[in-house]
């Protein structure tokens, strides 16, 4: 989708007035609806819908072997499909890109042991350790696809239940792991530092938070600002433009404290989620 | 101070449905029986199995004596002769232009009928056919009136009124189709300070008050250095929201429907309308207000 100029100068104006086309400020978000535990044969699902963006997130939980460099940790992949459902740009190759890009952001952005502890996830030191496959299903891109990815993918790791380890048998060079009978005994992951990304667009001389498709279209340059905690796990940025170092700190900023706000947002949500609640919109 | 960020569980989804316990026309599902009886004759959204009728899209049943249709609620647009549509240039090409308008094909704008700058009566010469781009050029919106069919559905466009041509500044809302209602007239110019184009084809065009509809030249020229002011940016911004609400609700969108909702949303703010409880809330304010109005 092409804007033309009189559009984008709309766009443009609008975001200096601080009064963006569907009346947010640079610092609100579109309302979110969440809900996890949707696919039954997953450790752990969450679906986030951000205005026209549908985010479909499966976590799966297999046994490998731990890397030789970090014994003691287990892993954690990231796999990003983006459907041709979801924009005709995506057809054939189109999405490749694009998804190798959020994979390799989402993975930098968890792989400090500061943002998503894998030590828990160790079996056996150097031998046996859980592997944690994210995958990501787009469905629908309506702009602001990190940001919608992130929360996603952390509603689907709070969800996630890593199956109880009742007994180890170390028989020479083999492991055999005995998982507890009962369904239910799991544990469920530590995700409070989980990161949260927030893409900060600038547009004209002001930087916005969680723009639409059409404000996409008039952005220079974006930056994703990955936040765990108090701290940044990943900075990522997109787009033609360059950015002035004042310009990135300020983005830097914003995005950090846009971050806060939306993570408690999300834990707000999640701590209403019952678990035994009914699943999805159909009451 | 920016607002609350809204994450809400999809199990406390709201109910967007606005009946007021009246009656509501019975929506059909594909594959569902509209009749076993066959003295019906198969219009469009049908099909015959084993001697019943049944439909082949989701929407309502429509019966001209003995023949049976089903409208889509939800579908691409499409077009007849005399429509206004909203749409946006794609391609430029040798002597037309395709225009995106939300129908299964790219709908064509040819050269010879669009009113070019100087005179309505000019020969169109070869120098034009290169000028095209300058003209109109890819991503450009225009309004145009659909002026012929073609056997496979595509459509062909013309701006030759003083009214159709390039858009200015302004916001584009896509909707259903089958949710514009057809009247005399698609260009409404609001008594609230907007000016609202409802096309045909779901692309509605929301812009600052076109003030002397004469004095337009149906031309070509975007003042890209007009800043809109803030308050008209509010009412465009508070038009697009209402119409959001509406299409939300599946309701019908005309002149009167959005002045409605314009009055009804006046108590929220333009960003509180984004929220889901605001937009039903407003949806069905006008549905009563509308209802009102059919009784008196």
């Amino acid at each position: 989708m092409a804007l033309c100029e009189a559009e984008k100068t709309f766009v443009l104006h609008g975001v200096e007035e601080n009064f963006r086309v569907d009346g947010r400020e640079r610092e609100d978000y579109r309302p979110m609806e969440l809900e996890t535990d949707i696919v039954s044969h997953a450790f752990g699902s969450a679906r986030l819908r951000l205005a026209n963006t549908d985010i479909l997130v499966a976590v799966k939980i297999e046994v490998d072997v731990p890397f030789p460099e970090s014994p003691h940790q287990g892993k954690i992949e990231f796999f990003v499909d983006c459907s041709a459902n979801a924009t005709p740009d995506f057809e054939g190759r189109g999405g490749e890109d694009l998804a190798v890009t959020i994979s390799s952001t989402l993975s930098s952005a968890y792989s400090s042991s500061l943002a998503f502890d894998l030590r828990k996830l160790c079996i056996l030191h150097g031998r046996k350790c859980w592997k944690l496959y994210v995958d990501i299903l787009i469905l629908e891109c309506g702009g602001n696809l990190f940001d919608a990815v992130s929360l996603a993918v952390k509603a689907a790791l709070w969800n996630t239940q890593v199956p109880f380890v009742k007994n180890i048998n170390i028989d020479g060079n083999n492991v055999e792991i005995n998982v507890a009978d009962d369904l239910y005994a799991c544990e469920r992951l530590d995700v409070k530092k989980a990161p949260v990304m927030v893409t900060v667009c600038k547009i004209g001389d002001k930087c916005i938070v969680d723009p639409n498709a059409a404000e996409e279209q008039c952005s220079v340059g974006s930056v994703v600002v990955a936040v765990s905690g108090n701290k940044f796990s990943t900075v990522y940025q997109t787009g033609k433009g360059s950015l002035h170092p004042s310009t990135l700190i300020e983005s830097l900023k914003l995005g950090f404290e846009v971050a806060k706000r939306l993570d408690e947002a999300l834990w707000e949500t999640l701590s209403q989620i019952q678990p035994d609640q009914d699943v999805g919109f159909l009451k | 101070m920016p607002h609350k960020i809204q994450i809400r569980l999809a199990s406390q989804r709201v109910n967007t449905s606005v009946s007021l316990n009246q009656r509501y026309p019975k929506i059909f599902t594909p594959g569902e029986t509209i009749t076993a009886q066959n003295e019906f004759m198969r219009g469009h959204g049908t099909y015959e199995d084993k001697g019943e009728l049944k439909a082949s899209v989701a929407g309502v049943r429509e019966q001209v004596n003995n023949l049976i249709s089903v409208r889509p609620l939800k579908s691409r647009y499409n077009g007849e002769i005399g429509d206004v549509i909203v749409g946006r240039i794609t391609e430029v090409q040798q002597k037309r232009w395709k225009v995106d308008t939300n129908s299964r094909l790219d709908s064509a704008l040819l050269l010879s009928s669009v009113n070019l700058p100087g005179g309505e009566l000019r020969r169109r010469s070869v120098e034009d056919q290169h000028m095209m781009r300058q003209f109109l050029q890819e991503g450009d919106l225009i309004s145009a009136e659909v002026q012929n069919v073609f056997s496979d559905g595509a459509l062909s466009l013309h701006t030759r009124s003083l009214r159709y041509g390039k858009l200015g500044q302004g916001v584009l809302v896509k909707v259903f189709p089958s949710l514009v209602k057809r009247s005399k007239t698609h260009f409404h110019n609001l008594p609230i300070g907007a000016s609202v184009i409802l096309g045909n084809n779901g692309f509605i065009w929301i812009c600052t008050s076109i003030i002397n509809s004469e004095e337009s030249v149906g031309g070509f020229i975007q003042n890209l250095e007009e800043v809109v002011p803030r308050q008209e940016r509010e009412t465009i911004g508070r038009i697009r929201n209402c119409i959001a609400a509406l299409t939300q609700s599946k309701m019908m969108l005309y002149d009167t429907s959005i002045l409605y909702a314009y009055e009804e949303s006046l108590k929220y703010s333009v960003p509180e309308l984004l929220i889901p409880e605001a937009m039903v809330d407003v949806a069905i304010l006008t549905q009563h207000r509308l209802s009102m109005l059919e009784v008196a």
